[in-house]
């Protein structure tokens, strides 16, 4: 009764094929985009903003490059972390070899960068399928590491080793650098965000996305139908690279301001953002935002309950911390393997006819 | 010869006596990818685990010590008993056991029949719980492993191969626990093909790993297999835990061998025995020739980090299912 069909009707096949052809839907979009740009903005503090709204931005983004890959291409990567890596170091380079350059073009032109990096170690996955695969992207994880601590280039040979982000502004405000602002860059990544979503969304409707899901569901079958093996999976691993290159700078440039690449792009982070998907949901836009949102807002959450409200010491925390955060994995995987996006298709079901019976 | 070969040659053994180190890891991944499928991440929590229980048992520490300070404002630490050796680890066997039980029991037999993605991911999960759980129960402090194997440069060798070289040549440095270790590998690898050989439980496990639902229709337990897998799994992690605690000391750094393992399973195939442990001894050696001859004198060091992956990968693409791997077959 409350989530309805019913009524609407198309006269075109333009109308019909809409992004959210259901009234409600496209009301809940712009409901959440109206929340998103404007209430958020006006009533969180520095603290939340910093905490979690900033991180489920870019990771966000980070989600939705790895939904692409893993979600709709089937090809699990375990190297996302790495990808970041070079997305935020193909940002520091373009930043301070091109002083004048806008700074939203560095972030584009390095998720470019990203792109052909993913590209390269993209190949590999034309014969290596499943678990070597996902092993093998471990390789890109551990060298791109390796490659940004080791040479000095990629550093500007800074005496510490980290990259710091000089000052930048956009339209007059400082959104890098130690005088950043916190509202413009919540604005700048919620506009990259939306963006983004809504180019993954059309694309995996599209032709493109139809190929990756062919070759998810059965490469040799669709190879045989006239997908090209070769081509699905390079722009998929190119596109998604390209996500995941635009997360890594934003983290880089606009979240920390400076970066060990050890510590900030560890295989941790590959992990964080495979949960983000998974508990979210596999081959969904909508599911890799809740995921992302759920996987950065618990671990706070759960701190402030511990040690804020109960007093306890951080290192107990921090280990119940771990335990929580793996058993949620565990439960939601057991409850509904198919993530978040799932359970919320399940209930639009049953709003469909709730409260009556059929 | 000049010394430098010499060097060399020594490079080489300790690469070989790594290798086993690593051998002994990947094993417990196969048995379990083996009988269930399953690509288990928390092997190396495992191993983390085991150790921590060891070390535990051993010094007789209060489990949960900290957590229940915590909460009563209490002072426990310790039981003020120490176990010897041999019943510690028999008590650490008992817990990976009971482990393997509850794994079964909560976790997977709630995912019979998902995609290996999910199950790769609920493993992924329970190491994130098992490494909060360990700590929690034990401490989170760097713990000294001492079970009575010697450790340190073994003189025998040192001695008896010093005349090889020339004057500035003072015989191959050898880990005494390594080689320990190697014999302890050796025979665990003995043990397990006889065990799944000659065994009925191990012919079971065989047609488990074989075929799932025909094992099944014969009228073998999956679950009972797959506790006992695990548990065997859990052995292995013990022994594992042992080996590498006792040389680098029991922390959390110790679970990270897991990514060592890695590409030993790429190279080796997820389903050989015998695979895991000569790609052991390839990425072994390997790495570490590759560190001495190529990495340290020209990349600036480290490479140990990724050598293996990328050797991993470059063959892979030519053998992708690995040296031992079953062939591939892909049907429409």
């Amino acid at each position: 009764m409350f989530y309805r069909e019913a009524g609407e009707f198309k006269t075109s096949y333009r109308a019909d094929q809409q992004t959210f052809p259901i009234g409600l839907d496209k009301l809940g979009f712009y409901t959440s985009l109206l929340i998103a740009f404007v209430v958020i903005p006006l009533t969180m503090s520095e603290y939340w903003a910093q905490a979690v709204f900033l991180p489920f931005l870019i990771f966000g983004i980070a989600a939705i490059g790895l939904n692409i890959l893993t979600g709709y291409c089937g090809q699990v990567s375990l190297g996302s972390g790495g990808f970041m890596a070079v997305g935020a170091y193909a940002c520091y380079k373009l930043m301070t070899a091109f002083p004048d350059m806008n700074i939203l073009i560095c972030v584009l032109l390095s998720g470019g960068v990203t792109a052909f990096v993913g590209l390269i170690f993209g190949l590999p996955s034309l014969r290596i399928k499943g678990f070597y695969l996902a092993v093998a992207t471990l390789a890109a994880q551990f060298f791109l590491v390796w490659l940004f601590n080791k040479v000095g280039w990629f550093y500007n040979y800074s005496a510490s080793g980290q990259i710091t982000a000089p000052e930048r502004t956009l339209f007059g405000y400082v959104i890098t650098g130690a005088k950043a602002e916190t509202l413009p860059i919540y604005f700048v990544c919620l506009g990259l965000l939306v963006f983004l979503a809504v180019i993954a969304r059309n694309l995996t409707r599209g032709a493109m996305g139809r190929k990756w899901m062919a070759i998810r569901d059965m490469d040799i079958a669709a190879e045989i139908i006239g997908v090209n093996p070769l081509m699905a999976k390079l722009t998929a691993f190119a596109i998604s690279s390209f996500y995941v290159g635009i997360s890594g700078a934003l983290l880089f440039a606009l979240y920390l301001g400076a970066v060990e690449v050890g510590e900030a792009f560890s295989i941790q982070k590959s992990f964080l953002i495979l949960f983000m998907i998974i508990i979210g949901g596999l081959g969904s836009i909508f599911g890799s935002l809740v995921g992302a949102a759920f996987m950065i807002a618990m671990p706070v959450i759960l701190k402030n309950l511990l040690v804020t409200s109960l007093g306890w010491p951080g290192d107990i925390a921090a280990h119940l911390e771990f335990m929580i955060v793996g058993l949620m994995i565990i439960v939601f995987l057991i409850l509904e393997p198919h993530g978040l996006a799932m359970l919320w298709r399940i209930i639009k079901e049953k709003l469909r006819i709730w409260p009556f019976s059929h | 010869m000049p010394a430098e070969f010499y060097y060399g040659v020594e490079v080489f053994l300790n690469g070989l006596m790594a290798g086993v180190m690593y051998s002994l890891v990947a094993l417990g991944f196969v048995l379990i990818f083996k009988a269930s499928g399953i690509f288990n991440y928390a092997q190396g929590i495992m191993a983390l685990f085991a150790a921590l229980t060891l070390v535990g048992f051993q010094e007789g520490q209060i489990p949960f010590s900290h957590l229940i300070n915590a909460i009563f404002g209490t002072e426990l630490h310790h039981f003020g008993w120490h176990m010897p050796a041999f019943f510690a680890i028999l008590a650490a066997l008992v817990i990976m056991i009971i482990f393997a039980w509850l794994v079964e029991k909560l976790i997977l037999q709630h995912l019979v029949n998902q995609e290996p993605i999910i199950l790769f991911m609920a493993t992924i999960g329970l190491a994130y719980f098992m490494e909060g759980f360990g700590d929690l129960m034990w401490g989170s402090n760097v713990k000294k492993l001492d079970i009575g194997i010697p450790q340190g440069g073994n003189f025998w060798i040192e001695e008896s191969t010093a005349f090889l070289g020339g004057p500035d040549f003072y015989g191959f440095y050898l880990d005494t626990l390594d080689i320990y270790a190697t014999f302890i590998a050796a025979a665990l690898v003995i043990a397990l093909v006889i065990f799944s050989q000659y065994t009925k439980t191990g012919r079971a496990l065989r047609a488990v790993a074989d075929d799932h639902q025909a094992a099944l229709s014969v009228g073998i337990s999956l679950r009972a297999i797959w506790v006992i897998v695990w548990a065997i799994a859990g052995f292995v992690a013990l022994v594992a835990g042992i080996m590498w605690g006792a040389k680098s000391g029991v922390q959390f750094s110790l679970s990270l061998i897991a990514l060592k393992a890695l590409p030993v399973l790429m190279l080796g195939g997820f389903t050989s025995i015998p695979g895991a442990i000569i790609g052991g001894l390839i990425i072994g050696v390997g790495e570490k020739m590759f560190e001495f001859l190529i990495g340290a004198p020209l990349l600036g060091g480290a490479t140990e980090n990724w050598f293996a992956y990328m050797v991993a990968l470059v063959f892979l693409v030519f053998r992708p299912q690995g040296l031992f791997g079953e062939k591939i077959i892909e049907r429409v």
